[in-house]
């Protein structure tokens, strides 16, 4: 590197480089794409009930209707090969739904109908004739029946490491001898990602290759699907998502707006557009399933943990499989020597859930956390001590040392920040000048550091500029000016003369945008293409110390690297996992009962932060979405049908912005020596991570009352102040 | 029918709309103007908010027929444009930009919208900046899922002290910190 001004733009504040774009209303989303001439426009029709067939449906109506084009349904839509095509985020047991390729429906709101026509109100109105009658099968709908009949992961799961029991020692025995104990159940409910941008997908067919503008997080994912589902070699389709507007996860498998967007498209031989409507994103997306936990702690009187027992369940539908990792956190987070934990899954007749943001540790964690303080409430020690004095350095689930981990260091730092000293431990101590109770509570944040293969390519032009590019995704954390920050600094240019895209089948294969892994596996690839290419335009003249502007002027034309990194055994090795410490004070009305949170705090060790401005905001996002499943968030099923009862945005609460108060992330100084080349752990999920157990345990502190069921709504609080 | 409407400055017809339709699905699907977005389609989220005669509504919620003869404003007619005729920035959206308020970008017209009307009625009418508590009671009705509305907070106290003083001459640095 041998522009020093250039070598400092990796942990730069840099402003995003796409922002100027996006405030411009510039930027274009999948919805938005212009396919041509002749586009018309999908109203998908879905089922009302939970399990059953088909007995009759009856389109003449909605085809009769003003500007309708076609009426597909499972009588006449194209009979699609679906070959067996399972993706690294698509649950590896069971089989996805065939998209009107039978009379067989499996969960309330599948698509059972599509209405295609010259505008989207025409669709719309179309879709409303289609009549459709059922004969309903014997379905579960309630989640307490589903977890009578719950079951272990499944053989595929067990080859991903994904067990349904876990643990060392022997947990019952050092709990029976342990002085003191705790055992608590915790019921965490379904959440929707809710991305403000709903799934929507723009087709078009030409000379048999299919074009999709698609809203994912994985555009290579989306062609293996749309290759499998029509039987094409995977190079006749083409899938774009150059802007992604939100997805936390709901990004990470195509959806029925994919396919059936695609069918139609190929059915009426026009470009076809289907938006998903925000009532659909609860019935046709996947979610965070809903999960009930038991923990059971055991101590010594100096808070030495002796035991842990964790036991989860968590929903998933009757097709697949979805588990998620929700009780790993409990084998690794603290040293213990006696630990077990058991994870089931509960088949409901329902769509399959998928992973969320955080999946698997927010679940897990939450209850964790929740437990430790009310470990250290019957030890009568302080919260946070009793995490440190359980800290380790080494990883006993696995046996092997942390790769990093500065869990100590974040709660000295957030604590500080927060003034936890000011703390008064008994619980309703503490009033604010307007009279409402204040509780501080704190927990431990943690997610793994993963990395994927990748590749990418850098295209060093003769004016002096660079174009690199990956097929990855920017959801809203801010790949595409890490990107460029990592690109720069490596070619030793200045950050405006590189540019970095992304979001296209036809660009170099990125993993998927997800994990907290893009700038893991991505920026390593990035890092690499960029110094080859740099290496290779030097080598052109001989030189290798000369200004790279000057020599990509001279040499007169371009230059190209495309180089694919992948891990080595260095996660083998080291257990690499980003840290966190989050603080919570809430002020609750003695009277009414409200909870509201006004301050949150946390610190994160993740290795190096390559761009602290959009890292911060990932984190603060991520808190808010934590405070939302503490406070609001729940997607209610209705236990007798299955059906989601309050799929909108009145109904299901995302935080506004006048429920947040303030909000501090800092990162601690670490240095990762071991976890991938740039040293970055990744920081997308943990922010989610801890906080309601964090807000949960404020809440216990400021009334006495432990809410054992998310969100702590105001009647769950009530009758529990202290006064 | 035909609407006919002043959007962003220009007079612009848009002809077969449906009685049903929206104003917000004329400005993306007729006229080509897709910034404001569609997200929930009844009024809950704040995408789509623009200016109708100056006054911010949801335009899912407004028929097309009820903005006809009427002057629309929408995220793209926030700025004027610059002096050699590119597209500017107004400072609200600089400022948004400059503090990172801006993630995946989907909420971000209509909190851009909302947050100019608050600058107008607050700190350009002479009434001083908004207080933390008005810009979030202002800002409460546009979902941002990404941020946790930190940043946003943060970009509107940046344009309201821009509006007041002045941004300093050219423009910020984006590479800054805040």
């Amino acid at each position: 590197m041998t522009s020093t001004a250039a070598a400092s733009v990796v942990g730069q504040p840099v402003s995003r480089v796409d922002g100027p774009l996006k405030v411009a209303g510039g930027a274009t989303y999948a919805a938005e794409f212009d396919p041509g001439p002749g586009l018309c426009h999908g109203a998908i029709v879905t089922s009302t009930v939970a399990s059953g067939r088909i007995a009759s449906i009856d389109t003449a109506a909605a085809e009769a209707a003003p500007g309708v084009v076609a009426v597909l349904t499972h009588r006449n839509a194209p009979v699609l090969p679906y070959h067996e095509h399972k993706g690294l985020t698509d649950p590896p047991e069971g089989e996805r739904i065939h998209l009107l390729q039978d009379d067989r429906v499996r969960h309330q709101g599948q698509p059972v109908a599509l209405a295609v026509a010259e505008t989207l109100e025409e669709a719309v109105y179309a879709a409303s004739l289609v009549r459709v009658s059922y004969r309903p099968e014997s379905a579960v709908t309630a989640f307490s029946d589903a977890v009578a009949h719950a079951v272990p992961p499944g053989p595929r799961y067990r080859d991903r490491g994904l067990e349904g029991d876990g643990g060392r020692g022997d947990a019952d025995a050092a709990l029976g001898a342990a002085p003191v104990r705790i055992e608590a159940e915790y019921v965490m409910p379904r959440l929707n990602h809710n991305p403000i941008e709903p799934h929507g997908t723009v087709a078009r067919w030409s000379e048999g290759e299919l074009t999709l503008w698609d809203k994912t997080q994985w555009v290579d994912n989306v062609r293996a699907e749309m290759a499998a589902v029509f039987g094409l070699p995977p190079d006749r389709v083409r899938v774009v998502s150059p802007f992604v507007g939100g997805a936390f996860g709901s990004g990470l498998r195509p959806w029925a707006n994919v396919t059936l967007a695609a069918m139609a498209s190929r059915h009426v031989d026009r470009p076809v557009k289907v938006v998903l409507t925000r009532r659909q994103m609860f019935g046709i997306t996947g979610y965070r399933p809903r999960s009930t936990h038991r923990v059971a702690l055991g101590a010594d009187r100096d808070g030495q943990l002796l035991a842990i027992r964790h036991e989860g369940v968590s929903e998933t539908s009757t097709y697949e499989t979805y588990a998620e990792e929700q009780l790993g956190s409990s084998e690794y987070l603290y040293a213990c020597r006696d630990v077990a934990t058991r994870y089931r899954v509960a088949p409901r007749n329902v769509q399959t859930p998928n992973d969320m943001r955080g999946p698997g540790k927010v679940t897990g964690v939450h209850a964790l956390e929740c437990a430790m303080d009310e470990l250290a409430a019957a030890l009568d020690m302080d919260p946070v001590e009793l995490r440190l004095r359980n800290d380790t350095i080494v990883d006993q689930s696995t046996g092997v040392p942390f790769s990093s981990r500065s869990l100590r260091e974040c709660y000295q730092a957030a604590g500080e920040r927060f003034g936890w000293s000011r703390r008064n431990p008994r619980p309703g101590a503490m009033r604010d000048e307007r009279g409402r109770l204040v509780g501080y509570g704190c927990a431990s944040a943690t997610w793994p550091a993963m990395r994927q293969a990748a590749e990418a390519r850098a295209r060093l032009l003769p004016d002096g500029s660079a174009v690199v590019s990956s097929s990855s995704s920017d959801m809203g954390p801010g790949t595409y000016t890490s990107m460029t920050q990592v690109a720069a600094e490596t070619l030793g240019l200045p950050l405006e003369r590189v540019r970095f895209e992304l979001g296209d089948t036809r660009m170099p294969t990125a993993p998927v945008h997800g994990g907290s892994w893009t700038m893991a596996s991505l920026g390593s690839a990035v890092q690499a293409a960029c110094a080859e290419a740099r290496r290779r335009a030097l080598a052109e003249i001989g030189r290798a110390d000369a200004d790279l502007a000057a020599v990509l002027r001279q040499i007169g034309e371009p230059v190209e690297a495309t180089v694919r990194t992948e891990p080595g055994d260095e996660l083998r090795r080291y257990s690499a996992h980003s840290f966190g410490a989050v603080f919570a004070e809430v002020a609750v009305d003695p009277d009414l009962c409200t909870v509201r949170v006004p301050r949150l705090v946390g610190a994160y060790g993740v290795g190096r932060v390559v761009n602290p401005k959009t890292a911060r905001s990932q984190i603060t996002g991520g808190m808010v979405m934590g405070m939302g499943m503490a406070l609001t968030e729940r997607t209610e099923v209705d236990p007798r049908d299955a059906r989601p009862v309050n799929s909108s945005l009145a109904d299901y609460l995302v935080p506004v912005n006048a429920d947040v108060g303030e909000l501090d992330a800092v990162f601690v100084d670490e240095e990762d020596p071991h976890v991938n080349p740039l040293g970055v752990k990744g920081l997308g999920e943990i922010g989610t991570v801890g906080v309601a157990a964090a807000i949960c345990n404020a809440v216990y502190h400021a009334t006495g009352r432990r809410v054992r069921e998310l969100p702590v709504t105001v009647e769950r609080v009530l009758g529990a102040a202290v006064r | 029918m035909r609407v006919t409407m002043t959007v962003n400055g220009h007079r612009m017809d848009a002809d077969d709309v449906w009685e049903g339709e929206s104003l917000l699905y004329v400005l993306r699907e007729r006229l080509g103007l897709a910034g404001s977005k569609n997200a929930c389609e009844q009024g809950e989220c704040g995408s789509c908010t623009v200016f109708l005669d100056e006054v911010t509504v949801c335009a899912c919620l407004v028929a097309a027929g009820q903005a006809h003869g009427r002057s629309v404003r929408t995220v793209e007619g926030l700025a004027e444009a610059g002096a050699d005729g590119a597209p500017g920035l107004s400072d609200v959206q600089e400022a948004f930009v400059a503090a990172g308020a801006v993630q995946c970008g989907f909420c971000t017209p209509g909190l851009l919208v909302q947050t100019e009307d608050l600058l107008r009625r607050t700190v350009a009418a002479g009434a001083g900046a908004p207080s933390d508590a008005e810009i979030r009671e202002a800002l409460a009705g546009n979902l941002c899922r990404c941020t946790g509305y930190e940043a946003v907070i943060e970009a509107v106290r940046l344009a309201a002290e821009w509006t007041e003083r002045g941004r300093p001459a050219g423009g910020p640095a984006r590479g800054e910190a805040r």
